[in-house]
């Protein structure tokens, strides 16, 4: 392990490399699964941070991609503002939305998050299917324009991995940063024990809210990015449907690590492009996947003791021979 | 010497169960402040109520001489009361040193974009927690178990670990909440004199404990609760021939004559 480690930074350029590479050499139509798998993987990423390292339960987080999607959309079509303002834009708005969200969801814990997320995410699709005004109502905002850079139209999946790589770089680069700070571990403390946390001046309501603001920026930063990649956007894109979807890629893959979630979006995705030939039968594949984990692995699959893909040593810290242990 | 935390009469009732009535406590800087009483005295709820992770129904909490009744936990830590956990509440996925450092989280400045470009803030706010973490951990006697995560450690070392995390707090207070349950006799007697070198380094300390030993050698003044109701306060000698405090303990002392002379014949 002591080696893995040490040449971990070799492993990350070489797969860096990789992902650099891929879109040049497989076929469109795979070119279009790694897309899904790098969007996916910052989107459970973003879920992690709330759900695995704070341990608030939000399982309506394609509300806040719903939001961040919607506002690079409209900017896009009726302004034209170049994309990555596009992008910092949606992430602000969802970010906002998630602040005000959080307010109500101060004063409560586990289960009755997960209510209100739930809520917040149906809301958002309802209220993006009728304001016909704003989105289109069910007719969707259509012709998104595509990204220019440097005179390149990023208008196929191949060119447009490198967006979603960029961003899913960026993103666990900045919370690889954030979690190993004051702030992460302030997240992790709550995560861990709140009253022991709050007994230690650590306060509570804030730290929630900003990790809620954090993975909500994330998640309208996606958002906003796949408008432009699908050139398309509807509000039954952003159902429950997408929320749980994210949710499985992060219990499949660990909470609570800054790679499972990558991993988690990259197996389920892959699987459920194998089965396409099941048709809506591979959703039960899914379901046994997810059961299945939560017997065999409750702690995902990169929630292992020293494992070089847990970001920073933050999982070396949790598992070390309690193996079945679950995250409190 | 000035009172620091003083308590007047504070109740806190939970239904029609009275936890805790119209106590009244005063706690002196430099004391080592004993809460005995028999077990659902009330003495935990009392330290809750300190602690601001209850309010009180009625009555005041005083800590240097302002209300902190109706405070919450987190602003009753940044006045400088810190506090230890009956049944500790330790970070168990983080390691010990990881423990202590959020114990620096009110001495520390770092926000977010901080963190992000890696500022000088948190380089600064970084070493200053290292090394002062590792200060503590030193001091505690816990520096080889450091990145041991702290949920596997024996219970003795867990209350320890519990102890260095709220002197991270630097604080002017610390209220401990059974501090030796658990530990054997050896391991009670280090505590009790780790606990009496902090009070000498200014510390003051409150201090809930059954152990009768530890409390009578180390604490200045005791305070007995029973009932939810405040039955003595005064020196460990003034305790030990209190015939209240005894009734509480050990019954009515009548019974005990009588079962004596009975045995007698």
């Amino acid at each position: 392990m002591k080696t893995l480690r040490k040449y971990r930074w070799v492993l990350i350029c070489l797969l860096l490399a990789v992902a650099l590479i891929l879109p040049q050499v497989i076929s469109s139509y795979l070119a279009g699964i790694l897309c899904r798998i790098l969007l996916f993987g910052t989107l459970a990423g973003s879920l992690n941070v709330i759900n695995g390292y704070s341990g608030q339960m939000n399982i309506g987080h394609a509300g806040f991609v719903c939001i961040g999607a919607y506002t690079g959309a409209i900017l896009a079509t009726r302004t034209g503002v170049p994309f990555v303002l596009q992008l910092v834009c949606g992430g602000i708005l969802a970010s906002l939305v998630a602040w005000v969200l959080s307010k109500p969801m101060q004063r409560l814990k586990g289960i009755y998050l997960a209510i209100i997320t739930m809520g917040f995410c149906e809301i958002t699709r309802i209220i993006s299917l009728n304001w016909v005004g704003l989105t289109g109502g069910p007719l969707g905002i259509k012709n998104i324009p595509a990204p220019v850079f440097f005179g390149v139209k990023f208008n196929t999946p191949e060119r447009y991995a490198y967006i979603f790589l960029a961003i899913l770089v960026i993103f666990t680069f900045l919370t690889g940063r954030v979690l190993n700070s004051r702030v992460g571990r302030a997240w992790i403390s709550i995560r861990e024990d709140d009253l022991a946390a709050r007994s230690l001046g650590v306060k509570l309501g804030h730290y929630r809210s900003i990790n809620l603001m954090y993975g909500a920026f994330f998640a309208g930063v996606c958002g906003a990015a796949m408008g432009p990649y699908y050139r398309y956007i509807a509000s039954d894109m952003f159902s429950m449907d997408m929320s749980f979807n994210i949710l499985s890629m992060v219990i499949l893959g660990g909470q609570g690590t800054l790679i499972g979630p990558i991993v988690g979006a990259a197996i389920i995705n892959t699987v459920t492009e194998a089965f396409r030939f099941a048709q809506e039968y591979r959703m039960v594949l899914y379901a046994v996947i997810i059961i299945a984990m939560m017997w065999i692995r409750p702690q995902g699959l990169i929630g292992v003791s020293n494992s070089m893909l847990s970001g920073r040593g933050i999982v070396k810290k949790r598992g070390r021979g309690q193996k079945n242990e679950r995250p409190a | 010497m000035n009172v620091l935390l003083e308590s007047k009469d504070v109740c806190k009732y939970f239904g029609g169960l009275k936890a805790v009535q119209k106590v009244n406590m005063r706690v002196r800087q430099g004391d080592v402040f004993g809460i005995i009483g028999p077990n659902g005295a009330g003495k935990t709820t009392f330290f809750n109520l300190c602690s601001g992770i209850y309010s009180p129904t009625s009555g005041q909490i005083l800590f240097e001489g302002e209300d902190i009744s109706h405070l919450r936990p987190e602003d009753i830590a940044k006045r400088g009361i810190a506090r230890t956990f009956q049944n500790i509440q330790l970070f168990k996925f983080m390691t010990v040193l990881d423990n202590v450092k959020i114990g620096f989280h009110l001495s520390t400045r770092t926000n977010m974009l901080d963190a992000m470009l890696h500022t000088r803030r948190y380089r600064q706010d970084e070493e200053m927690i290292q090394t002062q973490g590792r200060r503590i951990l030193e001091k505690v006697g816990l520096a080889e178990y450091a990145s041991l995560p702290a949920g596997n450690l024996p219970y003795g070392i867990q209350r320890k670990v519990e102890i260095a995390r709220a002197l991270a707090l630097e604080p002017k207070m610390i209220l401990l909440d059974e501090p030796a349950a658990g530990m054997n006799p050896m391991e009670t007697d280090s505590l009790r004199q780790f606990i009496l070198q902090l009070n000498q380094e200014g510390y003051t300390i409150v201090v809930i404990e059954h152990d009768m030993k530890f409390v009578m050698n180390s604490c200045s003044r005791i305070l007995v609760l029973n009932f939810g109701e405040k039955i003595f306060e005064g020196t460990p000698e003034q305790v030990r021939s209190d015939p209240g405090v005894n009734e509480a303990y050990f019954g009515k002392s009548g019974y005990w004559k009588e079962a004596q002379e009975d045995a007698e014949g």
